[in-house]
C-alpha cells in the first residue's frame, strides 16, 4: 500500500494489522524514550487547507517518533494567499524531496487529485466530508482496546450529514462486525443512505440504553450554510449526550468523541470528562496509530500489503 | 541435514548457562534478553537452568528489534511482539540471547534498542548457532556451535515450545530466502 485516502484502501485483513502494529507504537509511547529510528531520513510534509489542532499535532507527533524530519506547511503564511493552486503548491512542496505527504482539504477527493501529481505516499488527513481514515483507525483501536468489535453496538450521533468521521467509522466499524446506528435528525443525514451498512434512529432516547457505545459527533456549524435545527438548545435537548441521558446508559458504556467538542451542544461537560469517556485516549492513541500509517507507507509495506 | 539433534542442543544450552555465570561469577547483576521468537524461548531456556543450578532467578526479557533494523524500506519489516524488559538494566549485565547469529545486523539493531532502556554495565551475546558471514564487527560471547554455511544455505532452529515437535538444528539450501536469520 502506498497511500491511505480512505478506509476503502483497507480490507479485514490489512485493517487489523495495521491495528496491532499500531499496539506495537502504543507500546513504544509508553516507553522513556517514546522514539524509534525506523524512519530515518524519511521527510513527512504536512500541508493543512483547513483548521485543526489534534490531527496535524498528531501526525507530526508521530513523524518525529519515528525519527521522520517534518515539513510543515502552514496554508495561512504561504503563497496560498497569492492564489497559488493546490497543484502548484504540492509540486513545489515534493520538489523539495518528500516521502509522504498528510493533507487536509475542505474539498472532498483533493487527497485522490494529489495522488497523480507526485511521486510521495499521500495520506489523508480529512477531505471535505468524504473521509478521515486516521480517525476512524484511532477510534476503532481504542474501542478494540476495551471491547471485543463484532457485535458491538455503537450510535453514532449527530451530524453526520457533515462528518466524514461518520463516513470513515462506519466503514471501519462495520468491517470489524460492529452495528453502527445513526442518530441525527433528518436534516443532519446525507442526502442518500443507500449503500451505508447501518440502521438510522431519530432519536437518540430510543436507543440510548440499548448501546454499547456512543460516538459523539461535533456540530459542524462551519460547514452548515443554512438551519438545519431550530435551535442549538433545541438540538442538545433532543440529541446531546446530556448528564440526565448519560444515566440511562448501560453501566458498561463507553462514550467517544473525536474532538474538538462543542461542551454543553453534543455532550455535557461531566459526561466528557467522566469514568466512560475515552476522548483523551482517543488522542493518545491517535499518535500510534499515525506512526502506524507512516511505518506502514514508507516502511516498504512492512505490514499493510 | 540435521546437523544438531535434541541431546546437542540440551548439552549446549547447559554449556552456555554454566559459561553466563562463570563468565559474571554468579548471576546476581544479570539480564537475560532474547530477542523474537526463538532467542526468547532460549533466554527462558538459559534461565530456568541458571535457576537450577545456580538457585538464582535471572530475569527474562523480550526485545523486539524491527524498529531499530537497517533494512527498514528494503523490504518488509514487521513486528514479532512488544518489547519488554522486567528489570531496569542500566549497570547490570545484559546478555543477548539469540538462534542463529549471521550477518550481525540483527544484533546490531538490538544493542540500539537497549540502549534506549538504559545503560548496561556490559552487554553480551548468547548464540546457539554461528553461521559465520558478518557483516559488522560483532562476535558472540557465548556460542553453542559453529556452523560453517555457504550464504545461499538457510540455518533453521526449532525449538519445542515454539514449533512443536522435538529440538533440532538444520541446514538446507533456500536459494529464495538468504536472508532467514532477519526474520527468526
Amino acid at each position: 500500500m502506498k497511500h491511505l485516502l480512505s478506509i476503502d484502501d483497507l480490507d479485514v485483513e490489512s485493517l487489523t494489522e495495521l491495528l496491532d502494529l499500531s499496539e506495537q507504537f502504543v507500546a513504544v509511547n509508553q516507553r522513556d524514550i517514546p522514539k524509534v529510528p525506523a524512519l530515518r531520513g524519511k521527510v513527512v510534509a504536512s500541508l493543512f487547507y483547513e483548521d485543526s489542532t489534534r490531527t496535524r499535532l498528531s501526525f507530526e507527533t508521530a513523524a518525529k517518533r519515528l525519527s521522520c524530519d517534518v515539513m510543515t506547511f502552514s496554508v495561512a503564511q504561504s503563497s496560498v494567499k497569492k492564489g497559488e493552486s493546490l497543484r502548484d503548491t504540492v509540486q513545489t512542496i515534493a520538489a523539495m524531496g518528500i516521502d509522504a505527504i498528510v493533507v487536509r482539504h475542505p474539498a472532498a477527493g483533493a487527497p485522490h487529485r494529489i495522488v497523480d501529481w507526485i511521486d510521495a505516499s499521500v495520506i489523508n488527513a480529512g477531505d471535505g466530508r468524504h473521509a478521515h481514515p486516521t480517525q476512524a483507525l484511532l477510534d476503532v483501536l481504542t474501542l478494540r482496546r476495551h471491547r471485543e468489535l463484532n457485535g458491538l453496538r455503537v450510535a453514532i450521533v449527530g451530524d453526520v450529514r457533515h462528518s466524514r468521521v461518520a463516513r470513515s467509522n462506519v466503514q471501519a466499524l462495520h468491517m470489524l462486525g460492529a452495528q453502527v446506528t445513526l442518530v441525527a435528525p433528518p436534516t443532519l443525514l446525507p442526502e442518500s443512505l443507500e449503500g451505508w451498512p447501518v440502521q438510522v434512529s431519530f432519536e437518540l432516547d430510543d436507543v440510548i440504553s440499548e448501546v454499547d457505545v456512543v460516538m459523539l459527533l461535533r456540530m459542524q456549524f462551519e460547514r452548515q450554510q443554512e438551519a438545519l435545527f431550530p435551535t442549538v438548545r433545541e438540538y442538545t435537548a433532543r440529541y446531546g449526550l446530556t448528564e440526565v441521558r448519560a444515566e440511562r446508559l448501560k453501566p458498561d458504556a463507553l462514550v467517544m468523541h473525536p474532538g474538538p467538542m462543542n461542551r454543553g451542544v453534543e455532550v455535557a461537560a461531566a459526561v466528557a470528562d467522566g469514568p466512560a469517556s475515552l476522548v483523551t485516549e482517543q488522542v493518545a492513541n491517535g499518535v500510534a496509530v499515525r506512526m502506524a500509517v507512516l511505518y506502514s507507507l514508507l516502511g516498504s509495506g512492512a505490514s499493510v500489503a | 541435514m540435521s546437523v544438531l539433534d535434541a541431546g546437542d542442543l540440551r548439552r549446549a544450552q547447559t554449556r552456555i548457562a554454566h559459561e553466563i555465570v562463570e563468565r559474571n561469577r554468579g548471576a546476581d547483576d544479570v539480564v537475560l534478553v532474547g530477542l523474537y521468537t526463538r532467542g526468547l524461548a532460549l533466554a527462558r531456556r538459559l534461565a530456568d537452568a541458571i535457576a537450577e543450578f545456580e538457585g538464582r532467578d535471572v530475569p527474562v526479557g523480550a526485545l523486539d528489534v524491527s524498529f531499530y533494523r537497517d533494512d527498514i524500506g528494503l523490504r518488509s519489516v514487521t513486528p514479532t511482539g512488544p518489547t519488554e524488559v522486567p528489570v531496569d538494566i542500566t549497570g547490570r549485565v545484559v546478555v543477548l540471547v539469540d538462534d542463529v547469529l549471521y550477518t550481525g545486523r540483527t544484533v546490531r539493531a538490538a544493542m540500539d534498542a537497549l540502549t534506549e532502556l538504559g545503560r548496561p554495565r556490559a552487554i553480551q551475546l548468547a548464540v546457539l548457532v554461528d553461521r559465520g558471514h558478518r557483516e559488522l564487527p560483532i562476535r558472540p560471547d557465548f556460542v553453542g556451535k559453529n556452523l560453517p554455511t555457504r550464504v545461499g544455505e538457510d540455518v533453521r532452529v526449532r525449538l519445542a515450545e515454539v514449533d512443536g515437535g522435538t529440538d533440532c538444528v538444520e541446514l538446507r539450501d533456500a536459494p529464495d530466502e538468504p536472508d532467514e536469520e532477519a526474520s527468526a
